[in-house]
């Protein structure tokens, strides 16, 4: 656990030392704030709540967050630093548990400098602030998994562009597999359970339920469980890819 | 003494290449070996593998005791390690960097500022403490890097090429400094310089297309050279052919070769039946032929000469298999 918080504590140092990390605060909360207003109709709809706000997140992090997690082992790969961390006395999970925690603590940074948002509905009405707190949840769990699928792509290659790449793509067949033209394809030959099993991975079904203010159990350990599957992914991959 | 490094019958295949072939050698605690081999022969290969960063195809390395299969952690611990190019995070700081090293090596609280300071004095990183490592010379990197593998004082110490790259005295101050720790640790040190062997190790390992060729002192590997103890006398090229001659009688010497060299003057090399010294007696040739002779040495035999013909014999021999 201590090994843990050591990595996790380099690493995010390793985000703030680089233009990087403000960078992409900065993309991040423009875009966040922007686009409620200009796509989401933030303020005609007249109801105060953050609805509009979550419900873009799903995009937003799957754009945004590869960019987050696709240095975490690429670059350790490129600059030869893993033989450095992998012959130091850590375990191959402290090293991944590490490197997520610190990507995901970044992240969660992120959304939290998003409360001018917050702030902006509780000035102008009166929202449950109960259902936003389940959604930023809800959110920084999505972000995790989606954090988690990057880091363990980021281990793949040992390119960052690369990295990034893949991962959004890899992001974007999670999310879209619960929209309808997708379902379409399978419906008329796969039976239900398979079109249920296509529709049961996707982000967009799982975070629907949260951005519309419902903290489902269903859907935290949805995320819980690809967040701990893509980082068991992760750690076999970085002792696979060792020896190249 | 007790063997704080044992590697066992060691294989290290990447998917079709056998990269180590059955190596297999112990360090005692108060030795330093040299590890000496072409590009590619294997030497990286087994450093990694000994150090846990590789896992081994076959056969084991045991460090302090500690398996490196089944107690990585526990092995990692008792060594340090200079990656080849030593690798660093170019975004930290060299003071931010040890400090990271030192934290994850349980060196924490005062002792951790101590071992710091010190480690800066020792090494002289003063200078270039709070620049970030990317903007580091190769030599402030090398050295960063050396910091690194030290901190924790370790048992074992295994450093891959530990001066390339470095200028002269850079060279000279690593060496210094790995033959003051040489007398408690047991330390592997890959190089491409055969000198280097002669000066900071105890014991020198041959390795060639992933197999041992060679194992013994610096002196036994002199040995090995076709030129071991042979004779070099340089004179006027009128008197070289008479030498020749008159040293081919003499009955100690296995060959008598005349080179041309200068100026004017020729080399006669004579080279002596199992490595025997004979200066004496090819110097008391040469006068009784009062043959003038502007220089006379003899020469232990050069290890570039013992590493070719070792690596290159071996070469061979396989290419007939």
């Amino acid at each position: 656990m201590r090994n843990i918080l050591i990595i996790a504590r380099r690493e995010l140092a390793a985000y703030f030392s680089t233009p990087l990390a403000y960078v992409f605060l900065v993309a991040f909360l423009v875009s966040a704030g922007a686009i409620p207003f200009f796509m989401g109709r933030f303020l005609e709809r007249g109801q105060a709540d953050l609805q509009p706000f979550f419900a873009f997140h799903p995009w937003l992090f799957l754009v945004l967050i590869p960019a987050v997690g696709m240095r975490l082992w690429a670059e350790e790969r490129r600059t030869g630093t893993i033989e450095l961390l992998m012959t130091l006395p850590v375990t191959t999970w402290e090293a991944v548990l590490g490197k997520f925690l610190a990507a995901w603590i970044f992240t969660g940074l992120a959304l939290a400098l998003t409360f001018p948002m917050w702030l902006t509905v509780n000035y102008l009405g009166d929202p449950d602030n109960g259902v936003i707190l389940a959604s930023y949840l809800g959110s920084f769990l999505m972000a995790g998994a989606f954090l988690a699928l990057a880091s363990c792509i980021s281990a793949v290659t040992k390119s960052q562009v690369i990295a990034f790449v893949l991962a959004v793509g890899a992001g974007m067949i999670l999310m879209v597999s619960g929209l309808d033209f997708v379902l379409g394809l399978f419906r008329g030959w796969a039976p239900q359970i398979v079109i249920d099993l296509v529709a049961s991975f996707s982000f967009i079904t799982h975070f629907g339920t949260i951005a519309a203010g419902v903290l489902e159990l269903r859907a935290i350990v949805f995320f819980l469980s690809l967040i701990l599957l893509f980082l068991a992914i992760n750690g076999q991959v970085v002792e696979l890819k060792k020896a190249g | 003494m007790e063997n704080l490094i044992e590697v066992q019958s060691l294989r290290k295949r990447f998917g079709s290449v056998l990269a180590v072939d059955n190596v297999s050698f112990t360090v005692k605690r108060g030795e330093v070996l040299g590890f000496l081999g072409p590009n590619g022969a294997g030497k990286s290969t087994t450093m990694k593998v000994i150090t846990g960063y590789l896992p081994p195809s076959e056969g084991t390395a045991i460090v302090c005791g500690h398996d490196i299969r089944t107690s990585p952690v526990a092995a990692k611990r008792t060594m340090g390690y200079l990656p080849e190019g030593s690798p660093l995070y170019g975004d930290m700081t060299p003071e931010g960097f040890l400090r990271f090293v030192a934290s994850v090596r349980g060196v924490n609280g005062q002792k951790r500022k101590e071992r710091i300071d010190q480690l800066i004095e020792q090494i002289g990183l003063g200078e270039v403490l709070h620049r970030r490592i990317e903007t580091l010379s190769k030599g402030y990197r090398r050295r960063v890097g050396l910091a690194q593998a030290i901190l924790h004082d370790p048992d074992v110490l295994v450093l891959d090429e530990p001066t390339d790259g470095l200028d002269p005295n850079q060279k000279h101050d690593v060496r210094e400094l790995i033959r003051a720790m040489g007398g408690t640790k047991a330390i592997i040190i890959s190089t491409h310089i055969l000198e280097e062997v002669d000066a900071v190790c105890d014991r020198a390992i041959i390795i060639d297309h992933g197999r041992i060729v060679s194992d013994g002192t610096p002196a036994e590997l002199h040995a090995k050279a076709s030129e071991h103890n042979a004779v070099f006398i340089i004179m006027a090229d009128g008197d070289a052919v008479r030498a020749v001659e008159r040293l081919k009688a003499v009955s100690d010497l296995a060959k008598v070769d005349r080179r041309k060299g200068a100026n004017g003057s020729s080399e006669v090399v004579a080279v002596p039946k199992q490595g025997a010294f004979v200066a004496d007696k090819v110097a008391a040739v040469l006068r009784e032929s009062n043959i003038h002779v502007s220089e006379i040495r003899s020469e232990p035999g050069k290890l570039d000469t013992v590493f070719r013909e070792i690596t290159t014999n071996d070469r061979q021999s396989a290419a007939r298999q």
